[in-house]
């Protein structure tokens, strides 16, 4: 109940932000761009609609998440609403999570817009509903879930300058630590390969959640994925929202 | 101004004890009547100026400490600051406590902890050591924060929202049902005169604008106990005038109010009890009253038909015009002797006036570097 009423309240902030329309106008503008790419290339135009299209509502859902998951822990506490906030009847960990349940909806309104936005692009083109592209938006979502307990983490403690510099990183490192996968392949057994195999499973591996090639290409989505990958998407952000809320309960607010 | 125990209007014996159980401490309960209670005791005073007044007998007697709504003891915190952490200790071991239906003030330079004590009471700073109670249960308790309100000093609130949505985020905190709300706010907004800015968002607001919002925020709940950091800052005179009416409102519809200020004024006026805060550590508490009018530094008569030289024997004297001698008398019992000449020589006394310390001599004394 106090979850909900503060998740509320945090989506009502969150959609009064100017920067959320402002990353909602680019997210449109390369969906559009799309198009032009499509014009630009020789083969299936289609599939790169779709190729870009989906990318950009990963990228800016990612920014979304990032940009705004930053500032909402952070922004309470240097405007010191916070203070009025706690001496009411709740706990600390119902703030942390009503927060984030706040900045998911956010982000489900804000891709459901930019999914319409793009299966509209890509209607008037093909002159029929592509019932492949929720698939991949829903494993995109699965990323930006993960990707705002990771925003709120770091708001919890830093600023949101440094707050977006480590949830950037995160997100980047996420995508590519499939490399070290591909290197520990390559090593010889071994200390080296026993390290990058901790750093690979202690990483986050974002790459879980990308579908995008199989959906454009029309390759299934492996069955197994369907469970895999929202059993990894609720066990990192539920260990991301323990740290949150561990760093947070035991916070003097000076 | 209350008088000791029985001028207040809720008595210590018709109200249900908050912390019967649990305390472990063996207090005799209920019912001695007010005027039955021993009086204070007047402490002597502390070497090095300062004054000790024993204002916690009224609460160590039998009842009243039944209703304690806040209580601190030994509260003591510090924090590690600078870039190399050096701990500073802001509270050295406070210890006060707060009866229902009074108003409370906590008065203090400033960065003298006042601010930091009220947030290791509302939980948002964990102390060292001690011990806080609200209502009766650990402070950090959701059940004892449901009868609590709280203004914070210079509040800033959420810009984005309007002043109802924004009182009606806080009521949904409290659970408060839809139809109360709905009735309650605009009362609210009414109580603070802030109904005509009732659908404008908070960002437009001026700060003594925000002050008021945050005022009928701290009221939201009904709260027993209203705890307002600096409620005064920010304001015009009629700003002031009006939040203390409100204030003095709530003390008459029974709700104990603790306020924090620098401004003795704001004290004086309207508070029953008083604790200083200097440094971390509380140098005085008690009744106003007794606060203030513990020394008699002298007392001014004015009298007509006196021999001024007769009457220079029992005082300094300061004037003496068209007939009329200002006498400064500085001892106490040399009063009487003026009254009794005043009366043997058939003369009159035009004023009588004891000049007592102000809160401000108190204050000044205690807070001036030793």
């Amino acid at each position: 109940m106090t979850i909900r009423v503060i998740a509320l309240n945090t989506f009502r902030e969150a959609v009064r932000d100017r920067i959320l329309y402002l990353l909602l106008f680019f997210a449109a503008l390369s969906i559009g761009l799309s198009r032009v790419l499509a014009l630009l290339t020789v083969g299936d135009r289609i599939k790169i609609i779709k190729d870009v299209g989906l990318a950009s509502i990963s990228f800016f859902g990612a920014l979304m998440a990032i940009l705004i998951g930053t500032g909402l822990v952070y922004k309470e506490i240097e405007k010191r609403t916070i203070f009025t906030l706690l001496s009411k009847p709740i706990r600390r960990t119902e703030f942390i999570l009503g927060k984030f349940f706040g900045l998911v909806l956010t982000l489900l309104v804000m891709t459901g817009l930019m999914a319409l936005i793009f299966l509209a692009l890509l209607f008037a083109h093909t002159r029929r509903i592509e019932w492949s592209i929720p698939a991949a938006l829903f494993f995109i979502m699965l990323e930006l879930v993960l990707l705002t307990a990771v925003a709120i983490l770091f708001s919890s403690f830093s600023t949101p300058i440094l707050s977006t510099l480590f949830s950037l990183s995160f997100y980047l490192i996420g995508h590519f630590s499939w490399s070290l996968e591909t290197l520990i392949r390559k090593m010889r057994p071994g200390l080296g390969r026993t390290v990058v195999r901790v750093l690979y499973t202690a990483l986050p591996d974002l790459e879980t959640f990308n579908y995008k090639t199989e959906v454009v290409h029309g390759l299934p989505v492996p069955a197994a994925a369907w469970l895999t990958a929202p059993a990894y998407a609720v066990c990192y952000t539920a260990f991301v929202l323990l740290l949150a809320v561990l760093v947070f309960r035991r916070r003097d607010f000076i | 101004m209350a008088s000791p125990g029985g001028g207040r209007r809720r008595g210590a014996v018709d109200l249900p004890p908050f912390s019967r159980r649990g305390s472990g401490r063996t207090i005799a309960f209920g019912g001695i009547p007010a005027m039955k209670r021993p009086p204070p005791r007047r402490g002597a005073p502390r070497p090095g100026g300062s004054i000790e007044i024993d204002g916690m007998s009224d609460y160590n007697g039998a009842g009243t400490r039944m209703n304690a709504v806040l209580e601190l003891s030994d509260v003591r915190k510090s924090f590690k600051l600078g870039f190399i952490p050096k701990t500073r200790e802001i509270l050295k071991g406070i210890s006060f406590s707060v009866a229902e239906g009074e108003i409370f003030g906590y008065l203090g330079p400033n960065g003298a902890g006042k601010t930091t004590t009220i947030k290791c009471a509302l939980g948002l700073i964990f102390p060292d050591s001690g011990s806080i109670r609200l209502f009766g249960r650990p402070h950090l308790d959701p059940k004892a924060k449901e009868r609590l309100g709280f203004l914070p000093e210079n509040p800033y609130f959420y810009d984005y929202l309007t002043a109802t949505e924004f009182l009606d985020f806080y009521a949904q905190l409290f659970k408060i049902p839809k139809d109360v709300r709905r009735e309650r706010i605009p009362r609210l907004l009414r109580l603070v005169s802030m109904e005509r800015a009732a659908g404008l968002p908070l960002r437009k607001f001026s700060r003594g604008m925000l002050q008021r919002v945050g005022l009928a925020q701290a009221l939201i709940n009904e709260p027993a106990l209203v705890i307002l950091d600096e409620p005064l800052g920010g304001l015009d005179p009629i700003g002031r005038k009006e939040i203390r009416d409100i204030i003095l409102r709530l003390r008459d519809e029974g709700k104990t109010v603790v306020f924090t200020s620098h401004i003795l004024q704001d004290i004086e006026m309207i508070c029953h009890r008083v604790a200083i805060i200097v440094g971390g550590r509380i140098l005085s508490q008690g009744r106003l009253s007794d606060l203030v009018s513990e020394k008699i530094l002298y007392t001014e008569i004015t009298v007509s038909g006196l021999d001024p030289a007769e009457a220079a024997s029992l005082g300094e004297s300061v004037s003496s015009e068209g007939g009329r001698l200002l006498l400064k008398v500085h001892d106490e019992a040399k009063v009487a002797d003026v009254l009794e000449l005043v009366r043997e020589r058939r003369a009159r006394v035009h004023a009588l006036v004891p000049r007592t310390l102000t809160l401000e001599d108190i204050f000044v004394d205690m807070v001036k570097p030793k």
